[in-house]
């Protein structure tokens, strides 16, 4: 029996970083210190035990060697003329590397699952910047925190207790009870109940409310109506007060904002929220990531090629453009010929839409898991799971890079390993 | 009868324990559900855990009536994963992102069944 301490949680964003594990003739046995998700992720679940590949999507697979599907899967990439390389979200940094020197190889284009989470606020921030902080700063400093459109409790259970709400930091020795919390939600969630104030909003009026609180904060509570968005102009002007008078103010933001009617609108008109709270406080902002390495692509995507996500290769060079070369709109547009998804599920979290041109152009899949994308693909290649039994590198969500530690090891080829041979005979399959 | 809601979709907790287990009765719990509050389940006459068929501009997915006192009137909620986005917007409105929230949706009683994920997915082929 071996105890593996300080390991990291390779579920979500927040990359807890004292999980404890128990070791037993290559299982994990006991896992101690993760939440619910990050235990049954850590545990493991039912693999897709061998390679397989398939002609007809509505017959069955059938089992191969890892060579004949990686040669496979290079046939159908090395053959395409606009490629989609999707997902990256589960894998580490040192595959994020590989993948993009793939679709560079290919001409292809590159996404993450950001598309459908915080791909809106990458553009926001390019447009305006964005004053943040580390987890470490909130913990040890803010007095005032905002959860606005997320609801940790379910997404990221443990960041409260380690980052933002309970725990006790240098300046912050009072804990919860030093703490304003403030949650701004379309429904009463988990986290509501936690609140200090609820603040309930009608759905997709984010941006009107962010503007009203900052016309208040700008001395022009005057041009506030007595409603906005169904909230009470005396109430905008108690939260308003609440953010002038914090210390420091940390906030958090989610779907809510991403994925409601205004999409990076209303993160870019919250950027300047925060930044003109600057003139009264100390006052940062930072996304809810969910991956656990969704930030860790968008960090290497933009160090390989000055872009985060969306990066079309077909010119020869970077573009980026999300809208047009993002994955849904390059599926809703049935641009696309050939697609690998890796370390994402395109089939479970795409529009049925974007599924069923999934379902009619050859899909690669590379994943520890059998799930949707599986349904529509023609290659599935088993892979290792990162920061279980893979380690390398992956970004926390405040963009802090940390080590993912190995914990058994691997029945399976890592990402990085399949990317190697995929390139490597793409290049032989098109005589370079 | 047809209760008419605003749609969105997003993470829950037991999404999460069961996301890498697509194929597993838990995940199908988990996700195939919409989450109403009392006052719009009576509206539809049938108690939690019955079927309803959700119904947008973009498509139609029969799932499971779940309680969920925290939604105001006509907020319907049903946890990201491939149930939802059955029926939500594809079109990104030149973002990048397609529509997850805001999807004005009718809701109504069916004795028909929630499909299995490989049978949802095997109408998309």
């Amino acid at each position: 029996m071996t105890v593996i301490t300080d390991a990291l949680c390779p579920f979500c964003g927040c990359l807890c970083d004292d999980i404890s594990v128990v070791v037993e003739d290559n299982k994990i046995v006991d896992v101690k210190n993760a939440c619910k998700i990050g235990a049954s992720k850590i545990r493991g679940h039912h693999r897709i035990k061998s390679p397989m590949i398939r002609d007809d999507k509505n017959s069955d697979f059938k089992e191969v060697s890892y060579d004949e599907a990686i040669d496979k899967a290079a046939q159908i990439l090395a053959g395409s003329k606009r490629a989609l390389l999707y997902g990256w979200a589960s894998a580490l940094c040192e595959a994020h590397k590989k993948g993009i020197l793939l679709a560079e190889e290919l001409g292809a284009v590159i996404d993450n699952t950001a598309t459908v989470c915080h791909a809106p606020s990458a553009l926001a921030i390019h447009e305006k910047g964005v004053p943040t902080a580390t987890l470490g700063q909130i913990k040890n400093r803010a007095d005032v925190v905002i959860f606005w459109g997320c609801n940790p409790v379910h997404s990221h259970p443990r960041h409260m207790g380690r980052y933002s709400v309970f725990p006790r930091g240098f300046f912050s020795g009072k804990g919860r009870r030093g703490r304003k919390i403030i949650v701004v939600d379309v429904r009463k969630t988990n986290t509501a109940g936690i609140a200090d104030e609820y603040v309930e909003i009608q759905q997709g009026s984010d941006y009107l409310i962010i503007s009203a609180l900052r016309a208040i904060l700008s001395g022009h509570e005057d041009v506030v109506p007595e409603s906005v968005g169904g909230v009470a102009r005396k109430d905008l002007l108690r939260i308003a007060a609440i953010l002038k008078e914090a210390k420091f103010g940390t906030l958090f933001f989610g779907m809510g904002l991403t994925q409601s009617k205004s999409r990076y609108k209303n993160i870019d008109n919250a950027i300047s929220l925060v930044t003109e709270l600057n003139s009264f406080n100390k006052f940062i902002m930072m996304p809810m990531r969910g991956h656990y390495n969704v930030t860790g692509f968008g960090q290497v995507c933009t160090w390989e090629t000055g872009f985060a996500t969306a990066v079309d290769f077909s010119s020869g060079a970077p573009y980026y453009n999300p809208g047009e070369t993002a994955a849904n709109d390059l599926l809703y547009r049935k641009e696309v010929d050939a697609a690998m998804i890796i370390a994402g599920d395109a089939g479970a979290h795409f529009p049925a839409n974007s599924v069923r041109e999934l379902a009619k152009i050859p899909v690669v899949q590379v994943d520890p898991y059998w799930n949707p994308t599986t349904e529509v693909a023609n290659v599935v290649i088993p892979s290792a799971i990162s920061g279980v039994e893979l380690e390398g590198t992956a970004y926390r969500m405040d963009g802090v890079s940390l080590r993912m530690r190995k914990m058994i090891e691997p029945e399976h080829l890592a990402d990085e390993e399949i990317l190697d041979r995929l390139i490597a005979r793409v290049r032989e399959i098109r005589g370079e | 009868m047809a209760l008419k809601i605003t749609l969105i979709t997003g993470r829950t907790i037991n999404q999460g324990v069961s996301i890498e287990n697509k194929t597993g009765q838990d995940y199908l719990k988990a996700t195939a559900c919409c989450e109403l509050n009392s006052k719009n389940i009576g509206i539809l006459g049938r108690e939690p855990g019955s079927n309803v068929r959700v119904k947008t501009d973009y498509g139609e997915v029969v799932v499971t009536l779940k309680e969920n006192e925290g939604n105001p009137d006509s907020i319907g909620f049903i946890p990201m994963g491939p149930w939802a986005n059955a029926v939500v917007d594809p079109d990104t409105r030149g973002c990048g992102m397609p529509g997850f929230k805001g999807i004005p949706a009718d809701v109504e009683v069916t004795d028909d069944k929630v499909l299995l994920m490989k049978e949802l997915i095997a109408g998309y082929k």
